[in-house]
């Protein structure tokens, strides 16, 4: 296990190489070659050294950066465990996939004020590392909030009215539900455990009563606004009004993801799943999860806007994740965090198309789609690798998770949960494989019969990302054994973890808490 | 160096004191500015070493008038507490003087500049005075100093409604100052004594005997210096003077007038009535946390509701001030150290940003929200210095202003006022819309006319705007030298008294 650096070393790496991207980019604002090299290079660099740390974590280092006291108990120091690690090779890798199918899609379009997008989406990026990686509550918050600010500029790129109205609601719903409920649970939990580090097994264990660690759960799972549980998921379809890449990466994986990875991180590492489970205080999150899957499935029904169906459709399956947290067994977080990965990758891919369709044809309606498979071949095809991916079904990525989170249900005797599950998987075949269907076998508007229609794509670099991102979902299917291995080595700190640490939980472990 | 080190207390309000003698009899503003800078700095630098002995030796410095003893003659007394805000006012005050050249050259008519540093001088001389002295009199002296003075501050501005801010201030202010003065004389009935440190002593047996003139010089002295300090609802006279002031007036004022008078606030209540008879036989600290969180929201909103830049900022600062005193009212350790860490905190942000509008109103026309329109695009270094600022106002974690925050919280939760840590987060929330609403124009409007021809000021106002707004970030990373102090300052306050 010799890595070429340190694990400390490689942390700081990951923070500060997006951040130095974030300084240089500006210097070469003449110079868009040049400016575009130094995302990229900063993007592989980063996904290099993500990659490297991983088999650190794999072997079950657990590194810790320490950088300074703020004020006592409140330090900013960094940790990485598996969850984090997953979190970061998602959001570090797809960096660079995205940073190709940027180029094509800012150039193809003729933006405004490209220098200051990759400017933000550098600082973004290395806010979604400091999420990973923050070793206590005080740190995962700052880079929250940074997230939140640096994203804030990329949604409303277009300045126009409504892409003002949209970085309002954006704004206002995720800075308001962190400041109004997110910073006193955290400052809550401080005064109760006395510490605000991450533990495994939770720090709450015994200095609580159930009514407020439910109370407790409830400002921690609403005040991370970024994982979209209903009610505060408005700010997801506001955000749709920014550029597909800012969309594809920030709203598919970076921003959303990081939301429900600090649910699972706040689930697992502050409260515990066993204690959780003693106090019965996640019972109501299982509700409310699963109202908001099927509820989002069915608005993303009605949304003849794609992006708008497939923001939608992300709303609802990140409350697949935070419902995960929620069943708060083994299977089901491993399932969550697997869902992290599997997720991001087929939406990722979905939004590629989406933005593909609108620089190519400048459509951004579902019912203006008739026959476009027949221009776009490439990008229809992806995006129903991408839907069937979404959808769970073999042989792509998103079957594994699916399957985990269901057994998760069925272990923690939720049978509503696993129908939940269920439900929702018609659902997705209902709103996305029409939208496939109908590019692939309608007519196309104004086409002559039989005669052959001339293709035309996206750039060749969104088609390139296109290409990658369908491709890894296929990939993900047959190499899913790594992940799940990473996603079940998160130390839950139960009594059982031997047990719980095995890749296939048993259905016989059933608990008996059921509802 | 070593013969003056015993004298620093009193060199500290000598040196601002003699710079505006001199600069009183200038006639060119350039040498009056280069008079006031050498003062200020001066006085920055005697704050920095007052501050080093204090700490070093852990006791507070006495020092006595012309060598007659306590409590006969006047003394001047430093602690943790004002060894802290002796430092960052004079801080700000000397930050402000590069600045304060071209802004003043600008905005002042040229016969007026001299005396314009004249008061600024005067001004800090009395905030200093206030803060060093030990003597109840005597502060009442330097009170009055510093407000004469800054009604002739303000009544510079360029705008003629700067005189009838000027006018409202001053009307104010005397009853407040006379307030005070009321609640001074009924102590020296009862105990005998204008030692402050004296006074805490004495009026323990004084209270046994005299319970009503007691508690009716605490009555008036709070409700004096609650009209300095701008708590809510005695706060009507700020928004106006703030507004209205010149540019550096306002900024130095806004980041140190109230601060001094919430010090001469927190000295009363607990160094000299203590917390025995101010917090357990009177609701006071209902009355603070009650009016504090009205200040807290109910000015925030009228932030957002205001057109004017300056005056926006201003209901800020009633806002944040709201938050100090919170803090006061809970009177437990954290709560108190959240308070006096939110003086330097907020001083230092409310500072930067005031310095921000002065250097817009330096290139472009007008304080209206709406002829600031696309400002971000013509002075992006200004504009961005302002949001970074306006994310200390609201509190983002990193900034100097989520400390303040962090502690007021958990001293909210040590007493269990939990529903004032909502309070104090929706106040935040507010504040995104009021800091949010000067980013949208900034920065998604067309430049309007008025900002049609501005482009960044010299580096004379550049770089101490700049300096400011780190040190609004730096206070956010690193507080060994704010929050630690003011921790200490804090324990002091709490633990030297008879609980």
């Amino acid at each position: 296990m010799n890595g070429f650096a340190a694990p400390e070393t490689l942390i700081a790496a990951a923070l500060v190489i997006p951040i130095a991207a974030a300084a240089l980019i500006p210097a070469f604002f003449r110079a868009p070659n040049l400016r575009e090299t130094v995302t990229l290079t900063a993007a592989a660099a980063l996904a290099f050294v993500v990659w490297n740390l991983a088999p650190y974590i794999a072997s079950g280092a657990r590194p810790t950066l320490h950088v300074f006291s703020v004020a006592p108990s409140l330090d900013l120091s960094f940790t990485v465990e598996p969850l984090g690690m997953l979190f970061a090779l998602v959001a570090g890798t797809l960096w660079i996939v995205n940073s190709i199918y940027s180029i094509g899609y800012m150039r193809g379009h003729n933006e405004p004020r490209q220098t200051s997008f990759y400017v933000c989406f550098a600082v973004a990026l290395s806010a979604a590392m400091g999420i990973a990686f923050a070793g206590n509550l005080f740190t995962l918050f700052i880079f929250y909030e940074l997230l939140t600010l640096s994203t804030y500029p990329l949604v409303t790129h277009k300045a126009t009215p409504e892409a003002m109205n949209g970085g309002r609601v954006y704004l206002m719903l995720l800075i308001g539900t962190s400041m109004v409920l997110l910073l006193p649970a955290i400052v809550i939990t401080g005064v109760l455990a006395g510490t605000l580090d991450f533990v495994p097994g939770g720090i709450l264990d015994g200095k609580t009563t159930p009514l407020v660690l439910s109370l407790l759960l409830g400002l921690f799972m609403f005040g991370i606004g970024k994982a979209a549980l209903m009610p505060f998921h408005r700010w997801l379809p506001s955000a749709m009004v920014a550029p597909t890449p800012v969309s594809a990466l920030l709203h598919a994986v970076a921003v959303v993801k990081a939301g429900v990875f600090c649910v699972l991180k706040v689930v697992v590492y502050v409260f515990g799943i066993e204690t959780l489970v003693q106090a019965d205080a996640s019972w109501w999150l299982i509700w409310i999860a699963s109202f908001t899957v099927i509820a989002a499935s069915l608005v993303a029904m009605r949304q003849d806007n794609l992006k708008a169906r497939l923001a939608y459709s992300t709303v609802s399956q990140l409350s697949y994740i935070v419902l995960g947290a929620g069943l708060a067994t083994a299977a089901s977080v491993s399932g969550g965090a697997m869902h992290i990965a599997m997720h991001a990758v087929g939406k990722i891919t979905l939004f590629f198309c989406a933005g593909a369709i609108y620089v190519a044809h400048h459509k951004t309606e579902v019912s203006q789609l008739d026959g476009i498979g027949r221009l776009m071949p490439v990008t229809m095809g992806a995006f129903l690798i991408g839907a069937l991916s979404i959808i769970g079904l073999p042989p792509l990525g998103g079957t594994w998770s699916k399957l985990f989170l269901m057994l998760g249900a069925l272990d923690a005797g939720y049978m509503i949960a696993a129908v939940v599950f269920m439900v929702s998987s018609l659902l997705n075949i209902a709103y996305l494989l029409p939208i496939a269907a109908r590019a692939f076998f309608k007519p196309l508007p104004g086409a002559v019969e039989g005669k052959k229609v001339a293709i035309a794509e996206a750039p060749l670099a969104c088609q390139i990302a296109i290409t990658i991102s369908a491709a890894a979902c296929i990939v993900l299917f047959f190499a899913a054994q790594p992940i799940a291995d990473f996603a079940s080595s998160i130390e839950l700190g139960t009594t059982h973890a031997e047990s719980a640490a095995a890749p296939t939980p048993t259905v016989n472990g059933a608990r008996s808490n059921g509802p | 160096m070593t013969a003056l080190e015993p004298h620093l207390p009193i060199l500290q309000v000598l040196a601002p004191l003699f710079g505006a003698l001199i600069t009183a009899f200038m006639s060119r503003g350039i040498r009056a500015w280069v008079v006031a800078s050498i003062a200020a700095w001066a006085a920055a630098a005697i704050a920095g070493l007052l501050l080093i002995r204090v700490i070093m030796i852990q006791e507070p410095i006495s020092y006595v008038m012309g060598n007659w003893g306590v409590p006969w003659g006047i003394e001047y007394r430093v602690d943790m507490l004002n060894g802290f805000v002796v430092f960052f006012v004079t801080l700000v005050a000397a930050v402000l003087m590069p600045y304060a050249r071209r802004s003043v050259a600008r905005e002042i008519l040229p016969h007026q500049q001299a005396w314009f540093y004249t008061m600024y001088l005067l001004c800090l001389t009395g905030l200093l005075g206030i803060t060093v002295t030990g003597d109840a009199f005597n502060v009442f002296v330097f009170l009055e100093i510093s407000s004469l003075s800054t009604y002739a501050l303000i009544a510079l501005g360029q705008n003629r409604r700067a005189l009838l801010a000027a006018y409202q201030y001053l009307i104010v202010g005397t009853i407040g100052a006379t307030f005070y003065v009321i609640g001074v004389g009924l102590l020296f009935l009862v105990t005998g004594s204008l030692n402050l440190h004296d006074i805490s002593g004495l009026l323990v047996d004084a209270y046994a005997i005299y319970p009503r003139p007691v508690l009716t010089a605490l009555a008036f002295m709070i409700a004096g210096i609650s009209l300095k300090l701008a708590l809510f609802p005695l706060h009507l006279w700020l928004p106006n003077a703030y507004a209205y002031a010149p540019s550096t007036a306002a900024a130095f004022l806004a980041g140190t007038a109230t601060k001094v008078a919430v010090y001469l606030l927190i000295r009363i209540l607990f160094s000299v009535f203590g917390l025995s008879l101010v917090f357990r036989g009177l609701p006071i600290a209902e009355v603070l946390l009650i009016l504090s969180g009205a200040a807290m929201v109910i000015a925030s909103i009228a932030a957002v509701f205001e057109r004017n830049a300056k005056k926006m900022l201003a209901y800020s600062s009633v806002a944040q001030i709201g938050y100090i005193t919170l803090g006061i009212g809970f009177a437990n350790q954290s709560g108190l150290t959240g308070s006096i860490v939110h003086l330097l905190n907020h001083a230092v942000t409310k500072t930067t940003l005031f310095m921000c509008l002065g250097a817009i109103a330096y290139r472009a026309e007008g304080m209206r929200l709406s002829s600031l329109a696309g400002i971000g695009r013509k002075m992006p270094i200004t504009s961005g210095a302002f949001v970074l600022a306006g994310l200390s106002i609201i509190g983002v974690p990193g900034t100097a202003g989520f400390i303040s925050k962090w502690y007021l919280a958990l001293g909210a939760i040590e007493d269990g006022y939990w529903p004032l840590v909502f309070l104090i987060v929706a106040s935040s929330l507010i504040a995104v819309i009021y800091i949010g609403r000067f980013v949208e124009v900034a920065y998604f409007r067309e430049p309007c006319k008025e900002v049609a021809d501005a482009y960044e000021p010299p580096s004379s106002m550049i770089l101490p705007i700049l300096l400011l707004a780190a040190a609004t970030v730096y206070f956010g990373i690193d507080t060994r030298a704010s929050g630690d102090i003011a921790a200490a300052a804090a324990a002091a306050l709490l633990g030297g008294l008879a609980q």
